[in-house]
């Protein structure tokens, strides 16, 4: 059975036989366009290939649909789950899809730790159970000036953080993703120092638009996605959005960030979306949407990742030059 | 007997060899209209951007070994495939610009100059381009010999430019500089190679 969590207008009594693959539907003025361009476009796989999501992606049910979801157009699944920056399972963008099979992510835990009255582990249903699961259709920035448009499935992060009462030392959120080499192949050479580690202000974290996402297109996080739990906060850069989370700290001083480690001149603690402020290597000006083939040409990057109106009052009055 | 002889290695040798050095390219295209292969997965034009400066730069640093090799096996003929090689990285090379240009930037001549001008590992792939057509326009029989002596000097350009070449991917990547310094390391031998030689050289004529 297919979910048609968003903009299906079919009336009930439809079959489910009858409602178009969500990929086929969501692709659809892809499919159109190509039928226009001779050549490359209509024969790309995840265009042409018109499949349903693969049956051994788990469906998660009672999925709420969001305000805060774009309404433009998704990346395909094809796209979002092939084209990945995840080092822990390899450099190349092909790597966390060919090389995350071996990788299970569960049974699954997270450490809760820090400035915050219930400390301890975790389970993953006991961290869920609670939430309402939301689908939150977002914009997606990479650090590299390309970017998606992915359905994810998730909880507020702001929701969680609050069960656990962290106290007035909270001032930062700190996250770990997991360390493990014989799942995880990139691991197994010191590319990043590992664990990978990302941070966020309490106000970023406990911000409305920030979520946990558990899975995208209605199913649960394949593994080069960033399974069972990840971060998404849309309007920084991807690299923000730390995957496989096995810990969650408050903690009073800014946390440890990665990428800022291994080149501080690069990328900031920040990692604002700035058309403004160009990576020391390549203008931030523009970015290239995944998916459109030969032809796609490079759009103007938004502010904030188009979240301005959201988010630019957590900012006030800071320089985004200094810090990015 | 003596494999191959000069007209042996025109009809049967450098076709060959023209052959082996065109079929990235056409593996690319294969690749670019579904014909065969993986296709060119999320970002086309990042992936044709990518494969056509490392086959540019695997055809320059192949360019740089058919001296060695010749020197080390003996075989005259080898040498008769450089300014093919040579050619084809600057086709590589050439092609990895115009996606850039085409493709990648869509003619956006402002942001073409600042990317130049402002980012460093262009501004070195841009050195590196500009030098490699003054040696494509004279790699001709009849420039050869307009430029007698002079020619040898102009090509040893390839040097800078493979270096530049090799700098520039190392700058390019954001992390994992696996590849580049695998291609350094190549280059440091190659270069290596030569300086043993032109030592050596001197050292003899200067004996005599």
């Amino acid at each position: 059975m297919l979910i048609r969590t968003s903009r299906n207008n079919s009336s009930p009594g439809v079959k489910s036989s009858e409602i178009t693959p969500e990929s086929v539907y969501l692709n659809r003025r892809q499919l159109l366009r190509a039928a226009g361009i001779s050549g490359a476009a209509t024969l790309l796989p995840g265009v042409a290939s018109a499949d349903d999501i693969p049956a051994r992606y788990k469906r998660i049910p009672d999925v709420r649909k969001s305000s805060f979801s774009t309404d433009a157009e998704p990346t395909s699944f094809d796209d979002v789950t092939s084209y990945n920056n995840f080092y822990e399972f390899g450099t190349d963008k092909s790597d966390p899809s060919a090389y995350s099979g071996a990788f299970k992510p569960l049974p699954w835990s997270v450490r809760i730790d820090g400035e915050a009255e219930l400390t301890g582990t975790f389970t993953l249903e006991d961290i869920l159970a609670p939430h309402a699961q939301e689908e939150r259709i977002y914009r997606m920035r990479c650090v590299e000036a390309w970017s998606m448009v992915v359905p994810w499935v998730g909880i507020p992060l702001g929701d969680l953080l609050q069960r656990f009462k962290p106290t007035s030392k909270a001032k930062y959120v700190a996250f770990e993703t997991v360390v493990r080499p014989a799942q995880m192949p990139g691991q197994k050479r010191a590319t990043l120092p590992w664990p990978y580690r990302e941070g966020l202000r309490m106000d970023e974290a406990m911000h409305p638009l920030t979520i946990l996402a558990t899975g995208l297109y209605g199913v649960d996080l394949p593994n080069q996605n960033g399974a069972p739990l990840r971060l998404i906060v849309p309007w920084k850069y991807g690299f923000k959005s730390i995957k496989s989370i096995v810990g969650i700290s408050f903690t009073e001083d800014e946390p440890y960030t990665t990428w800022n480690d291994l080149a501080p001149n690069e990328y900031g603690f920040y990692a604002n979306v700035n058309p403004e402020v160009d990576h020391p290597r390549w203008s931030q000006a523009r970015e290239r949407p995944i998916g459109g083939g030969f032809f796609a040409a490079k759009v103007p990057t938004q502010m904030f990742n188009g979240y301005a109106e959201q988010v630019a009052g957590l900012y006030k009055g800071m320089d985004l030059t200094r810090y990015f | 007997m003596s494999f191959p002889t000069t007209r042996q290695t025109r009809l049967i040798v450098k076709p060959i060899w023209f052959a082996a050095c065109l079929s990235p390219f056409l593996w690319l295209l294969l690749n670019a209209f579904e014909f065969a292969g993986p296709g060119l997965g999320a970002d086309p034009i990042e992936a044709v951007q990518d494969f056509m400066g490392e086959w540019g730069l695997r055809m320059l640093l192949l360019t740089l070994a058919l001296t060695p090799l010749r020197q080390l096996t003996g075989r005259a003929w080898i040498i008769q495939l450089r300014r093919m090689t040579g050619l084809f990285a600057l086709f590589y090379i050439g092609v990895h610009f115009l996606n850039y240009v085409t493709l990648d930037q869509g003619f956006a001549w402002s942001v073409i100059l600042e990317d130049i001008l402002e980012r460093p590992f262009i501004t070195l792939g841009a050195i590196a381009l500009l030098a490699m057509i003054p040696l494509g326009i004279t790699s001709t029989n009849g420039w050869r010999r307009r430029l007698g002596r002079k020619w040898n000097t102009l090509h040893r350009l390839v040097y800078p430019i493979a270096i530049l070449g090799c700098w520039h991917f190392w700058w390019q990547v954001k992390e994992d500089i696996t590849e580049p310094a695998i291609y350094v390391a190549i280059l440091a031998v190659l270069l290596g190679f030569r300086l043993y030689h032109h030592r050596k050289n001197r050292a003899a004529t200067a004996a005599s």
